[in-house]
């Protein structure tokens, strides 16, 4: 198929940036969106022009690394994919594509599609670990029992990639469903509880100063995240606080 | 507990809290107008006591301000400081794909609301507060009027077209409001964790219920005066 993209071009984090069309031909629907984009960089190159800086790595919907803004959705169309996963198919011949970076005053553009993202790590600095000693003297996994469902849902949260398409889809800039996941994957285990109080605080903490707006439950973030992380992390995020607080 | 109102959650969690309030009171007030419908007599006599009740007019009526100041002021806060968190919008952004239009408008049925709150003030609220704080005249009654004023003010109000029309307007950006404050309020305060459906279905119940009943009411005076 051909298409037509109009993709965000944006030199340094000072540049004001714009919008640029570009063509592409003979792409086939079973490419991945980043194949695609690599098809247009070569054509770039070629033609001696600076091809699109975009993020990418595991291109396998594990790292979180990718992150476009297609067509007005985070991640494209699809549900449940991030954008190394959504297929061409999705497309049809003769469509117009348009391509953003992440938009976000705690993400701020690097080049291009690339935004830094080091927002999520400070926040995970601030109590997304445990510091349980682990190494030497590691306990049998079974003297502490813990529920499947406990340990399901833990594990549903532990999911999140940080990819940001949450933060990057809310109306409000909000990073809480990340929060809430990163918060919920202690909050629900044996490990997570010694911290679990300073944990909570610490973490919303640093989201409020990095400059992330505030939840309305609007639900975007859930339908849009490519893992299903779901709401309930928000709300469990939220007891938890409150718990801490009082 | 004061950092905790400081925090994003904490405000949060007030404004979902006086909402809570409002909800009880819209529930409260619709439960009174019914009863213009039902016995104007009855009608009449709740609103004398509601009127003339000490602990409802001086311990519940300024707690009922507070709430509704505070959550339109605290609307207008977290809006202010939501758009600001984008500072380069969108130029394709495609928000009908993941979220309802009521949750993305909340402002503007807030707006509305917040319109028909001045407008029902001056149609209702300032003439009772000039009658009994400003005239101290606390009978409920009125020259030419057997027996209590309440539900004769009541009637005699609907009966310009254009009120009611305006009414029915507000209410129904009431119950967009409440389609998604509804739920949004239980979220808010941590609680939707397994009763989803359950609260979802209240919440429609709810949004639909309490504005068609104050239409009602607007619409079965206007037509009875
Ligand atoms: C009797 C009148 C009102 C009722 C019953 C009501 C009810 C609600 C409810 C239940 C919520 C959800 C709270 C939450 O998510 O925690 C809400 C949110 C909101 N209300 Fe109202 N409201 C009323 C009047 C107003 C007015 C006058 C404004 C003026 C601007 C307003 C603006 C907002 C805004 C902006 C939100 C979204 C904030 C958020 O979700 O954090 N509301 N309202
Ligand atoms: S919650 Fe979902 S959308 Fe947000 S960072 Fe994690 S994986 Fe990405
Ligand atoms: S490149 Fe790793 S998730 Fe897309």
């Amino acid at each position: 198929m051909n298409l037509t993209l109009k993709i965000w071009r944006q030199v340094d984090a000072k540049d004001k940036g714009k919008m640029v069309d570009y063509k592409v031909t003979e792409i086939s629907g079973s490419m991945s969106f980043l194949e695609m984009m690599d098809v247009l960089n070569e054509q770039l190159v070629n033609a001696g022009e600076q091809p699109v800086a975009f993020d990418h790595d595991c291109r396998e919907g594990i790292c979180g690394m990718c992150s476009m803004y297609i067509n007005g959705e985070a991640h494209g169309p699809d549900r449940g994919v991030t954008t190394c996963q959504l297929h061409m198919r999705m497309f049809k011949d003769g469509d117009t594509i348009t391509i953003e970076p992440w938009r976000a005053g705690a993400f701020p553009v690097v080049k291009d599609l690339v935004v830094d993202r080091s927002a999520f790590d400070r926040i995970q600095h601030a109590g997304g670990y445990i510091s349980v000693n682990t190494s030497g003297n590691t306990q049998d996994a079974n003297a502490i029992p813990i529920s499947k469902q406990a340990a399901d849902t833990a594990m549903d949260a532990a999911t999140c990639i940080g990819c940001g398409a949450c933060v990057a889809t809310c109306k409000n800039s909000s990073a809480m469903l990340f929060v809430g996941a990163k918060v919920s994957q202690y909050a629900l285990l044996p490990q997570g509880q010694v911290e679990a109080a300073d944990r909570v605080r610490n973490m919303v903490a640093q989201m409020d100063l990095e400059g992330f707006g505030n939840c309305t439950n609007t639900g975007a973030c859930e339908v849009e995240c490519p893992k299903g992380i779901s709401l309930d992390n928000i709300a469990r995020m939220n007891r938890e606080l409150m718990k801490a607080s009082i | 507990m004061s950092g905790f109102f400081k925090s994003s959650i904490g405000r949060k969690v007030a404004m979902a809290l006086s909402a809570f309030f409002l909800m009880f009171f819209l529930l409260q007030h619709l439960a009174i107008n019914i009863l213009s419908v039902l016995s104007p007599d009855t009608f009449n006599e709740v609103s004398h006591f509601m009127g003339t009740n000490p602990l409802v007019q001086f311990a519940l009526q300024p707690v009922l301000i507070f709430a509704v100041v505070f959550h339109f002021v605290m609307g207008f806060v977290l809006e202010l400081r939501n758009s600001k968190a984008r500072k380069v919008s969108y130029a394709k952004n495609n928000g009908a794909a993941n979220s309802s239009w009521m949750s993305r408008n909340m402002i503007w049925s807030g707006i509305t609301i917040l319109a028909f709150i001045g407008l029902h003030f001056v149609d209702f609220w300032f003439p009772e507060i000039n009658t009994k704080f400003i005239q101290g005249d606390w009978s409920g009654t009125m020259e030419g009027i057997e027996g209590f004023r309440y539900h004769e003010e009541l009637v005699h109000k609907f009966a310009n077209p254009l009120r009611v029309g305006a009414y029915a307007f507000c209410f129904v950006l009431l119950g967009l409001h409440l389609a998604h404050g509804f739920t949004s309020a239980f979220q808010s305060m941590g609680g939707t964790a397994g009763r989803k459906k359950t609260l979802q279905n209240i919440g429609k119940a709810y949004a639909i219920i309490i504005p068609a009943g104050f239409i009602f009411i607007a619409i079965y005076h206007h037509l009875n005066h």
